[in-house]
């Protein structure tokens, strides 16, 4: 069998090259400047982030990705305001944010809704904490479910709801405060692969309506690639920058992109980043043939 | 599907038959014990003395001193005694109770001065509302902020963590002497007993809250003041229901107590006169009033919490 020839991640044709200028050339809306983050551990301090330091612009969407524990989610509600920096800063359309606030949406991967509260009051919850009154709030509300296509649903407890509609609820209730950004952490990791990849075209279709920026946080490659502009690849212990790559997929995406050749070779120089193939841990070589007694009438199952 | 299995449901129908056995079973035992002779039946109802000097019509005798008296009384050639097998006076039969259940409040009390059931079960249930009510006014909010700002929580319950340890009737002569005889020192039983659990109970419920859901408020622009009344407390609030609930019947036990204390009044005073007055049917009637009562209100709370959360069940 031959190995299927891919392109270098890093061309990129005319039109994307040509698009990644424009894209360069807008408003940073969110920099990260040198931002350190470290916990204390039980046996002394870890360091969960070092020295990140990114500049994200207006309008684009921008994946994190890397191995489990590297600091992920750490950045992220560190952005939301809901850690402390250690050091360094982050500024938000060049002012510094410190604590949480409404111009930083934040989706989970947890579903958040407020259970006691039905799809429409979710919504209008931040709407009425930023002053609306009750009768602006719940129009801006209604036009929010109906972007998220949940109109038959309004009046329903989040317990009613599956997941993949939870989910849209969560993001109509952050962008219904017109966020710049909205952090999003591994918001459909729970979703099962078909509902998922629903979201996934369907937070395309909002990204392009709307003026916002996403930082998108996953752990699937597909994912990372098929909606990113670039892909920043974090590396566990400390967790650092590896590399940030701008995906050569030309935009507006499609999920027919998925097998072509530019999204495959980004896809397989960010596989080759997380999980370097010369480190064969000794740890996962399972010694199995030594527990289990093989049964002898099958001989050989390849 | 079996009727053990893990953490399932049983169905519907079934769920109601074991519900059924559950008052059935002891019932029945009761009902054994009383109706069938041969089970206990430790004494003899002496229904005519024969020669027996010290017997008379209906006087319990234990079953030795019955079968010796009528020994004696054969050898002797005297009129036999005749009786019937009895248990004592303190366990009535289930139907004497059921009896009594009517009778208790239709009897008129003995001496003027005395209270009808009804009149003494009145002056129970609003010992144990004061009391309550009270103790909720209070001890709701401090727990809920106890269980919201650390501060409120280092400031309320290192005091609490100790004083809950004091048994409230330690405090009944206290109560008496700075509030009367009446039914001011039995609320405050009531209000000691519950008050300081309460607080913990709902600090820890509160305390139990998902932080992801005050986050979320956060990141929505909720200030302090929102996050504590349009999260904490409608968060917490079917907890604190449910808390609420079982608060409810740890202060039906204080009532016993309380009501001992000062001029003793009320549901507890009943059972000891009629316990008094060896109307031990009475004193069973008394105490399953009691039950019914207690099970009643549970019953009407989780109707109401059912209506009040209707977010909490599908
Ligand atoms: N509150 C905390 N206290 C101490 N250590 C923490 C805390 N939160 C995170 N850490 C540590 O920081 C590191 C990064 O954690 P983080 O949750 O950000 O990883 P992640 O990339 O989101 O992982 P995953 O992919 O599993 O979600 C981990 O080593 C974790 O143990
Ligand atoms: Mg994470």
């Amino acid at each position: 069998m031959t190995r299927l020839e891919l392109p270098d991640y890093k061309f990129q044709t005319e039109r994307v090259k040509e698009r990644f200028l424009r894209l360069k050339r807008r408003n940073i809306t969110m920099e990260i400047r040198n931002l350190t983050k470290t916990f204390q551990g039980i046996d002394g301090p870890v360091t969960a982030l070092k020295n990140i330091n990114l500049k994200v612009h207006k309008r684009e969407f921008v994946c994190v990705i890397g191995p489990s524990g590297c600091g992920k989610s750490t950045l992220i509600r560190t952005l939301a305001g809901l850690e402390e920096a250690t050091s360094g800063e982050i500024f938000l359309d060049d002012k510094v944010v410190t604590k949480p606030g409404p111009e930083r949406g934040m989706v989970y991967q947890e579903y958040t809704l407020f259970p006691w509260l039905t799809v429409k009051k979710n919504i209008m919850f931040g709407l009425l904490e930023s002053g609306a009154t009750k009768s602006i709030a719940e129009s801006e509300a209604r036009q929010w479910i109906s972007l998220v296509g949940l109109e038959k649903f309004e009046n329903h407890y989040p317990s009613q709801l599956s997941g993949g509609m939870k989910q849209r609820v969560a993001i109509a209730r952050a962008l219904a405060n017109q966020p710049k950004v909205l952090l999003m952490d591994e918001p459909f990791g729970a979703l099962d692969a078909q509902t998922r990849a629903k979201m996934q075209v369907y937070l395309m279709e909002i990204w392009k309506n709307i003026d916002i920026t996403i930082l998108f946080i996953t752990h699937d490659l597909n994912e990372a690639v098929y909606l990113a502009d670039r892909v920043v690849v974090l590396r566990a212990n400390p967790g650092e920058i590896q590399e940030v790559i701008e995906v050569p997929v030309p935009q507006p995406r499609n999920p027919s992109q998925f097998i072509t050749p530019e999204f495959l070779a980004t896809k397989h120089h960010i596989e080759t980043l997380i999980h370097p193939i010369e480190q064969v841990n000794e740890a996962d070589n399972l010694n199995l043939v030594r527990m289990v007694n093989v049964a002898s009438d099958i001989g050989d199952i390849f | 599907m079996p009727s053990l299995s893990v953490r399932k449901p049983l169905s519907k129908k079934r769920r109601s038959l074991v519900a059924f056995f559950s008052f059935a079973i002891p019932l029945m035992i009761w009902s054994a014990v009383s109706y069938l002779p041969f089970i206990w039946h430790p004494l003899v109802k002496v229904t005519e003395a024969g020669s027996v000097g010290y017997f008379r019509a209906n006087m319990l005798v234990p079953r030795e001193t019955f079968k010796f008296e009528t020994q004696k009384m054969a050898s002797a050639g005297l009129e036999q005694p005749s009786g019937t097998p009895a248990n004592p006076l303190y366990l009535p039969a289930p139907h004497e109770v059921g009896k009594a259940l009517y009778t208790a409040f239709a009897t008129e009390p003995r001496r003027q001065s005395e209270k009808w059931l009804h009149e003494s079960l009145w002056s129970s249930i609003q010992v144990i509302f004061w009391g309550f009510i009270l103790s909720s006014m209070l001890g709701i909010p401090i727990g809920i902020l106890a269980g919201t700002f650390d501060f409120f929580s280092k400031l309320f319950e290192p005091f609490i963590e100790f004083f809950r340890y004091l048994p409230a009737p330690a405090f009944g002569a206290l109560a008496v002497a700075i509030l009367g005889i009446y039914q001011a020192p039995k609320i405050a039983i009531i209000f000691i007993g519950t008050f300081f659990q309460q607080v913990l109970v709902v600090a820890n419920t509160t305390r139990k809250l998902d932080p992801a859901l005050l986050e979320a408020g956060q990141t929505l622009g909720a200030s302090n003041r929102s996050l504590l009344l349009k999260i904490v407390i409608p968060g917490v609030l079917p907890d604190l229901y449910r808390d609420t609930r079982i608060l409810l019947g740890w202060a039906w036990t204080y009532l016993i107590v309380a009501e001992l204390i000062g001029t003793s009044s009320g549901i507890t005073w009943f059972i000891t006169q009629q316990a008094r007055y060896k109307n031990f049917d009475n004193v069973y009637a008394a105490i399953i009033i009691i039950g019914v009562l207690g099970l009643f209100i549970d019953f009407l709370m989780a109707y109401f919490g059912r209506r009040f959360f209707p977010w909490k069940s599908i």
